[in-house]
C-alpha cells in the first residue's frame, strides 16, 4: 500500500464577521502557516464580510435586497465586536489597544496571512445569496467552492469553525 | 557567511513566527540569521518550529538579560 506523508494541515471555516473572531481566524492562520502547515480558509456567510475589496460600507452585490444587506453589513473596516461594540467604536478603540501593546492589528494579520501563503476560499453559495461575485474580493481570494470542495481540501488535517 | 538579523523581541505571537518565517524565505544557502527573541515562547517555540521546517539552528546563546541570540541557517 502507498505511504502517504502526513501534511500539517488546518482548515478554518471563517463564517463570523466580528472583529474578535476573525482576529482569531486570522492569528491562527497567520502563525499555523508560519511554523510550516499548510492554510485554508474558507470564508462563508458573515465571513465574506473581511475579504471585500470596499473595506468600508458601499451597495455592492446584485439585486436591491443584496446590495441594501451589502452596505449594512460594509467590510473589514467596520466589522463589529461580537460584544461590547458601542456602535462600532468598540473595534477602533481595541484597535489602537492592540497598536499600543505592539500586537498585530487585524489589518496587519490579515495581511501577514497572505504573506506566508494561507489559501483564501471564498463561499460559492452564500456568495449566491448575497449577489456577490469573487471580483467583488480582494484578489489574493483562489477559488470560489463549495462543500464537497473544502471537504477535500481539509482532508487529514485540522479543521476549526470560527 | 553573511549574517542578517532579526529582532523580535518587540514582537508577540503570532507575528514572531510570521517575521522570522519571512526573513527565512529570503535566506540564501550562503546567509545566517541571526535572531533575537524573547524568553519563553518565543525561545521555546521558535528554534523547534525552525528546525521542524527543515532549517538548521547552529546555536542558541544568551544575548543579555532574558534576551537570547538564535542562529539558523538553510
Amino acid at each position: 500500500m502507498e505511504t502517504r506523508e502526513k501534511i500539517k494541515k488546518l482548515s478554518i471555516i471563517g463564517f463570523s464577521g466580528d472583529f474578535d473572531k476573525l482576529v482569531a481566524v486570522f492569528t491562527l492562520a497567520s502563525g499555523a502557516a508560519a511554523v510550516g502547515y499548510e492554510v485554508n480558509l474558507f470564508f462563508t456567510f458573515w465571513g465574506l464580510n473581511v475579504i471585500k475589496k470596499k473595506g468600508g460600507r458601499s451597495f455592492v452585490g446584485k439585486g436591491f435586497l443584496a446590495r441594501f444587506f451589502n452596505f449594512l453589513m460594509g467590510g473589514k473596516n467596520n466589522v463589529p465586536l461580537s460584544r461590547l461594540n458601542f456602535g462600532g467604536i468598540s473595534p477602533k478603540l481595541m484597535t489602537g489597544m492592540m497598536k499600543s501593546k505592539n500586537v498585530a492589528t487585524l489589518e496587519e494579520l490579515i495581511e501577514a496571512s497572505k504573506a506566508v501563503g494561507v489559501n483564501f476560499y471564498a463561499c460559492e453559495m452564500s456568495m449566491h445569496i448575497l449577489g456577490i461575485t469573487k471580483n467583488d474580493f480582494i484578489p489574493d481570494i483562489k477559488e470560489v467552492i463549495g462543500v464537497a470542495k473544502f471537504l477535500e481540501l481539509s482532508e487529514d488535517g485540522e479543521t476549526l469553525f470560527i | 557567511m553573511k549574517t542578517k538579523q532579526l529582532d523580535i523581541t518587540h514582537e508577540h505571537c503570532p507575528m514572531t513566527f510570521v517575521k522570522t518565517k519571512i526573513e527565512l524565505s529570503k535566506l540564501s544557502e550562503d546567509e545566517v540569521l541571526e535572531v533575537l527573541l524573547l524568553e519563553g515562547e518565543p525561545l521555546t517555540n521558535i528554534p523547534k518550529s525552525v528546525e521542524s521546517q527543515g532549517y538548521k539552528v547552529l546555536s542558541i546563546n544568551q544575548h543579555q538579560g532574558n534576551i537570547h541570540k538564535v542562529l539558523i541557517s538553510k
